[in-house]
């Protein structure tokens, strides 16, 4: 570094007397900062990794189908579901993340003095999770027809198309409700380790748990599809829903996932960053 | 006076009866280098984070130009801010750091690789990642992103904190001219030579209070009189009966008056004054461990 470089100070005068005479400035627009979201999705390693593993994960979960499954599975419902697994779990890491880097990282502080209203930050990192779910699953889509195209030219069957658009328009869904429980956890926790802990006992440790109380306690048996919001979900990726799992996936989620995220964007407006 | 900085009645407490800052109220003026100087924990920075919204206030204001932090529409064009150089994503590069600075203000792309020059970070120290920075490194690069978005007011927490002598002077001559060109600048430090070199105004604050606050000149000025007599405890007792407050030191007398009423009081009282003259202007230091005696940790200073 060039510490004896003198500063020249015309510069200095520029920057100071533009600053002085310039007018009110505009709003920063949502868009602007949805972009800017985004970018710091892509722009360290580990995020970068992150998001190459969607890909990485649906190549090799395809090659497992074309390798492993029997002749007559070779379909794009398996084929589907093969690459939607990884998903579950790689897309809630990335809308935990988003929000949570800003206070493990500490980089909130310069986040949040450039947008002091930190409302419009959550909703420009939620904004930006969404739409790389769903750019997500549209590669878990083609990379699901290359697979099916390549199986059936493997084993010479005439390519199986058994997914709907509306079944892939539900998975998408399930894959983003998935993600935002994931960015609702990080902005109730707002620590990378804690909040990623918390997602794997709520999808791994409490459905075991639920189940035991449903099998052993006959109230909570009629009870659970209304208060199971993970169950919910997984109704999503089954291809139908009926209007009362609708309604179960809306009571559920109000109390999984609606009242935790409006507490935490109660806290995260009025806490201290720092 | 755009860019003028006023805090009025500022206080922020926390559970417990802790009391981090109590009814601060100062001004930071256009044009001029305000230092902000207390002990450590004197609430120096907490007021710095309230006055960015950072941390919201228990009671009072904090405005710049009349309009507070979190209502300027586009703040980083006018308001530079650098709380601390490290709360930085460590994988991310300098540039990139910048450039996510620029793209949310909405700035020409250009801005980074002038802020990159100004604070003298090269290309290839720029395409480092900031894990890698030395604390000098991080603060210039912090200066940057203060810089880019050309504000017309600037809050720098510590800003001289690891850099070396050349970057020390670097970012006083920096703030100099920023200020010399119509900017406000409000900095924090306990480098206390350094804000005497630097600034215009000072604010003291200890244990979450002011406790002293005007110009530079003003506050250093206040040293008083030093009158050495043949008879000094004569000159003591005469002072005394003139109502100056006298305190006695090896072989002189010490008074806030001025030279010229001590004069007189010896004159009247017949007294040969050996020497008289204006007290040396107290260094910052002395002022400083002075009035905040009953704040400090050591507890023994002044």
């Amino acid at each position: 570094m060039t510490t004896t470089t003198v500063l020249d100070p015309a510069a200095v005068d520029a920057a100071a007397g533009r600053g002085r005479t310039r007018t009110a400035s505009a709003r920063i627009p949502l868009s602007r900062l949805v972009g800017v979201e985004l970018r710091k999705m892509f722009d360290t390693r580990s995020g970068f990794w992150l998001m190459a593993s969607i890909v990485i994960m649906s190549v090799l979960a395809t090659a497992a189908i074309i390798v492993f499954a029997p002749d007559d599975q070779q379909t794009y419902d398996n084929f589907a579901a093969a690459i939607g697994a990884p998903m579950t779990i790689i897309l809630p890491m990335i809308g935990i993340l988003a929000v949570t880097s800003e206070w493990s990282q500490r980089s909130g502080l310069t986040t949040f003095t450039l947008v002091p209203r930190r409302g419009r930050v959550l909703g420009a990192k939620v904004l930006a999770a969404i739409a790389v779910g769903i750019v997500a699953m549209f590669i878990a889509l083609v990379v699901g027809v290359l697979g099916t195209l390549v199986g059936s030219m493997i084993t010479g069957l005439d390519p199986v198309w058994n997914a709907t658009v509306s079944e892939f328009a539900l998975i998408v869904l399930g894959s983003v409700l998935g993600m935002l429980f994931g960015f609702m956890l990080g902005v109730l926790i707002r620590n990378s380790a804690g909040a990623i802990v918390a997602y794997f006992v709520y999808t791994l440790v409490l459905p075991p748990l639920l189940g035991l109380l449903a099998a052993n306690q006959e109230w909570f048996k009629d009870l659970q599809p209304w208060v199971d919001y993970n169950n919910a979900q997984t109704v999503l990726f089954n291809g139908s829903v009926t209007t009362e799992q609708w309604q179960q996936l809306a009571v559920s989620g109000t109390i999984w996932f609606l009242i935790p995220l409006a507490v935490g964007l109660f806290i995260v407006r009025r806490s201290e960053v720092k | 006076m755009l860019g003028m900085i006023t805090v009025e009645s500022l206080t922020k407490t926390y559970g417990r009866g802790l009391t981090a800052v109590d009814d601060v109220s100062f001004t930071a003026a256009t044009g001029r280098v305000t230092g902000f100087l207390g002990p450590n924990g004197a609430g120096k920075s907490t007021t710095m984070r309230i006055m960015v919204g950072l941390t919201p206030a228990s009671s009072g204001t904090a405005t710049i130009d009349g309009r507070r932090f979190v209502d300027l529409p586009n703040p980083g064009t006018e308001v530079g801010v650098l709380l601390d150089a490290s709360a930085q994503h460590a994988g991310r590069t300098g540039r990139e750091i910048l450039t996510l600075v620029q793209r949310t203000m909405g700035l020409p792309r250009s801005r980074v690789a002038e802020m990159l020059e100004l604070v003298s970070l090269t290309d290839d120290e720029a395409d480092r990642r900031v894990r890698n920075y030395s604390l000098g490194m991080r603060q210039r690069l912090g200066i940057g992103a203060a810089l880019l978005g050309d504000p017309h007011v600037l809050i720098l927490d510590e800003p001289a904190n690891g850099l070396d002598p050349a970057g020390i002077r670097w970012m006083r001559d920096l703030l100099r001219g920023y200020a010399n060109a119509g900017g406000t600048v409000l900095l924090s430090s306990h480098l206390l030579h350094e804000i005497e070199v630097i600034a215009d105004d000072l604010v003291v604050i200890g244990n979450g209070r002011i406790v002293a606050q005007g110009t530079k000149a003003e506050l250093l000025a206040s040293a008083g009189t030093i009158a050495r007599a043949r008879d000094i405890a004569a000159l003591a007792a005469a002072m005394g009966r003139a109502g100056l407050t006298v305190t006695h030191a090896d072989g002189s007398v010490h008074t806030d008056a001025t030279p010229e009423q001590v004069g007189e009081v010896a004159l009247g009282a017949g007294l040969a004054l050996t020497e008289l003259r204006a007290a040396d202007g107290a260094g910052l230091e002395e002022m400083f461990l002075e009035l905040t005696a009953d704040t400090q940790r050591e507890g023994a200073a002044a």
